[in-house]
């Protein structure tokens, strides 16, 4: 980042499959969009190097103060992105594979829809991370997100497929309407966790400040999350909602609290 | 105005029986004309396709539930927005585009005249703000009776006449062009917690049933002798089994004929029939009724019908069948919304994925195409996607595609994951016809302008008619090579000329033409009995005055066209 935007930046080309077989020159003239304006990437970025022959090939490295670029590795499928500092909004949105690795803070919705591929956040995550699109009810169907730090509310919604771990605490409305996929947090959750979740599973190590009450003790089990050996607290839910059934059994969401 | 001459295409014009020679068409004024003088700007159409603009019969394209469509699927806008360019202003949705997107991909695809196929009355004005805002195609706009008090009312008590002089009061007041019927009683019967799914199901409190509403709607439609029959969406719609309830609604229509001064033969249009012939007694079991409902309606001329094609999208279903609606988020667990008109109809609205590996969805898909392929009389069947409850109208060239390639249709059943199943349960791998140019020129423009009764001023290029024209980069000397080519044509006009105004060159917008309201204004007879009806019902139960009823002046109606109906003397 040479050239700071005045308004917010929507770099929806800073991807390895835009970049794939362009030189550094003519990644320089990929646009991006400011307010009302579509100039070209090379108006706020220098661009060194030259991209792979395809999108598995290349490796981009975003540099500076990108706090207010949005859509960082948008509809990315293969390659690698890293970005060095804190980002906005939409990070790695609709990717499908490779691998992001975000070193500092990611703001909402980062991994929207996501379908495969891995997306690591050394920072915080902001709200929505692996959740659906606005109004859609298809949220992250695979691939696997690693939070080091906190989250932060609607995570996994309607979340269907793929994994996420949260090492620190997660916000309010983790994996509401959820209808698949595995999520790991390691601190603590707030309240309406897995609220009308239809099927998936959460582990929870640490505290949940209040229950769904649509949620029902299933004794105790002892389990190997993470590589940590414990016993579990088990709880099936949300009983408010719809369930299919697989061999004649009902099959519920699962969430697992450690004793 | 200029004068144009669209020279040395192959012209399809049922009107006129022109079966593709090679033919001029002269424009002036805004009319078709016999010629123009050595001034006029040559179009150059040799090798090319020229028809009327299309008229489209059926679809959901503007007012409150296609608006809360729009709200509720955020989703739908999600890459498929459009930046300002040229002439056209900004655009977004697939199956639920805004205003200024519908009025560009209609008028690209060679439309000219679209009809809005359910107006609530009550929300009237909200439904003439967005045709407004619907750039170049005329609209229309058909207010639903089916569930109406006033009707249900009158009907109870074989109050033809006092049925008829509500209609052309209620057309003035909405702006409205014709008489829409959806699950007669049905959606009525659900604000009791109820549906009608046959014709003789009493409509709770009013005791009357459907087949009494739909015979006395028939009766006040020919006594005012509108422009358009009396357009109806029936009972039971959707179900495994529903062509017998469908069958049943049909011949509701037998012993009567059209009575009107606009050309038009049928008393009623059955619209979407794709969704009402469906046999089977279970998604299991599910099969096509299309050859029973096609031998009926081929046999009985007084009929018209649309097909309501499935395309095989994601899409946003809506229709004023409340109960059918709640029935299928009950299916497909997907996002439900809902709506009551009071004293007047319903709305509700799903999204639906017609997805080519579920087998109910590739049957639905086979039985829209065997409808139009098993019609005897192109003249009477029109081709709709009931958009965008079967599919969006912006897949009309690949339903083309499908009606005019056995190929094209070969190779869709054979990507289906589930196509043994469509060749057994329908007859569509039997079907070998291909619909001809001509066919489809009466399936889009000369049919359904007759059956609106707009036989005088659109569907056909005869001089005195309107200038709406179409050409397409088709070649009809040239076999085709692949059936794509056939979607690529039909999807983007060379040319299209709305009133004598050029609003598309080489598909893209370069006019907004002079986009007209099309309404009924019948001349009745004093008729104080509903006068009052009408007054007290405002008093007592709307929760609006009449004075903020009314779809009236500039700001609703800012172009209006009326056809008018002198019915004073029936």
């Amino acid at each position: 980042m040479k050239n700071p935007p005045a308004l917010y930046l929507e770099a929806d080309n800073v991807s390895p499959d835009a970049f794939a077989g362009k030189t550094a020159a003519q990644i320089a003239e990929l646009s991006v969009h400011e307010g009302n304006t579509t100039p070209t990437l090379g108006k706020y970025f220098e661009v060194k190097g030259d991209a792979g022959a395809t999108a598995a090939d290349t490796k981009i490295v975003v540099k500076g103060d990108v706090k207010r670029v949005k859509y960082l590795g948008f509809k990315m499928s293969a390659g690698e992105l890293v970005i060095e500092g804190t980002t906005d909004l939409y990070v790695g949105a609709w990717m499908t594979g490779g691998k992001i690795l975000a070193k500092g803070d990611v703001a909402a919705f980062a991994a929207t829809a996501m379908k495969g591929g891995e997306l690591v956040i050394e920072g915080n995550a902001g709200n929505y991370l692996g959740a659906a699109y606005r109004g859609d009810w298809r949220g992250m169907s695979g691939g696997k997100i690693l939070v080091k730090g906190d989250a932060g509310s609607d995570i996994g919604m309607y979340m269907t497929g793929g994994e996420i771990v949260v090492n620190g605490n997660v916000d309010v409305h983790a994996m509401t309407h959820a209808e698949g996929g595995k999520l790991i947090v390691k601190g603590n959750a707030k309240s309406k966790l897995g609220g009308q979740m239809v099927k998936g599973t959460i582990y929870v190590f640490g505290n949940i400040e209040v229950m769904m009450p649509g949620f029902k003790p299933n004794g105790e089990v002892e389990l190997e999350v993470e590589g940590t050996k414990a016993k579990f607290a088990h709880f099936l839910g949300d009983i408010g909602e719809r369930h299919g059934k697989s061999k004649g059994v009902v099959v519920y969401g699962n969430l697992y609290k450690k004793i | 105005m200029s004068e144009y001459l669209i020279k040395n295409g192959h012209v399809f014009d049922p009107v006129q029986g022109i079966k593709g020679d090679k033919k001029d068409i002269a424009i002036k004024d805004g009319k078709i004309v016999d010629k123009v003088g050595s001034g006029a700007k040559v179009i150059d159409a040799s090798g090319k396709t020229v028809m009327a603009g299309a008229v489209e019969i059926h679809a959901h394209i503007a007012g409150p539930k296609v608006n809360l469509g729009r709200i509720y699927r955020p989703e739908d806008k999600l890459f498929s927005c459009t930046p300002t360019h040229g002439m056209e202003r900004m655009g977004g949705g697939a199956s639920i585009p805004t205003t200024f997107k519908t009025g560009y991909e209609y008028a690209k695809m060679g439309y000219t005249t679209a009809m809005e196929a359910a107006m609530p009355p009550l929300f009237a004005r909200h439904v003439h703000e967005e045709i407004r805002d619907t750039p170049i195609i005329d609209e229309g706009a058909f207010p639903v009776f089916g569930n109406n008090w006033f009707v249900l009312e009158y009907l109870k008590n074989q109050e033809v006449e006092n049925t008829a002089a509500y209609i052309a009061w209620m057309l003035r007041v909405t702006k409205g062009y014709a008489v829409k019927v959806v699950n007669p009683g049905g959606t009525e019967a659900w604000a009791w917690g109820l549906n009608c799914l046959s014709v003789n199901d009493p409509v709770p409190y009013f005791d009357i049933t459907p087949a009494e509403i739909v015979k006395g709607l028939i009766e006040a439609n020919e006594y005012l002798g509108l422009p358009h029959s009396m357009h109806i969406h029936p009972n039971n719609l959707g179900n495994p089994g529903c062509y017998e309830t469908t069958l049943d609604t049909l011949k509701l229509a037998e012993g009567y004929k059209a009575k009107n001064t606009f050309g038009r033969e049928q008393v009623m249009h059955l619209t979407h029939s794709q969704f009402h012939s469906y046999k089977g007694t279970n998604w299991g079991d599910f099969e096509s009724g299309a050859k029973e409902i096609t031998d009926y309606v081929n046999k009985n001329k007084n009929i018209t019908i649309d097909t309501g094609n499935v395309t095989l999208d994601e899409t946003t279903t809506m229709t004023a069948d409340g109960p059918f609606e709640h029935h299928l988020t009950g299916l497909n667990h997907l996002k439900w919304a809902n709506c009551d008109v009071e004293l007047e109809t319903a709305a509700g609205v799903v999204p639906y994925i017609y997805s080519p590996n579920i087998s109910v969805c590739a049957i639905q898909w086979a039985i829209g195409l065997e409808i139009p392929l098993m019609m005897k009389d192109p003249m009477r069947c029109y081709i709709t996607t009931d958009h965008p409850n079967a599919g969006p109208f912006t897949r009309y060239p690949r339903v083309i595609k499908w009606l005019m390639s056995k190929k094209a249709r070969d190779t869709q059943v054979n990507a289906f994951k589930h196509k043994d199943k469509v060749l057994s349960q329908t007859s569509i791998g039997e079907l070998d016809r291909e619909i001809s140019l001509y066919e489809l020129a009466q399936m889009t423009r000369a049919g359904p302008a007759k059956s609106l009764g707009l036989t005088a001023i659109c569907g056909g290029l005869k001089p005195g008619m309107d200038a709406d024209v179409a050409v397409y980069n088709f070649n009809p000397d040239k076999p085709v090579a692949n059936p794509d080519d056939i979607e690529t044509a039909f999807s983007r006009c060379a040319a299209v000329f709305k009133s004598g105004v050029q609003v598309v060159s080489n598909g893209e917008i370069v006019g907004t033409g002079n986009k007209r309201t099309l309404w009924v204004n019948v001349k009745v007879n004093d008729n104080p009995q509903v006068m009052r009806d009408i007054n007290e019902k405002f008093v007592k139960y709307y929760s609006m005055t009449q004075n903020n009823y009314e779809a009236l002046g500039h700001h609703f109606v800012p172009n209006p066209f009326a056809l008018e109906v002198d019915a004073t003397q029936a």
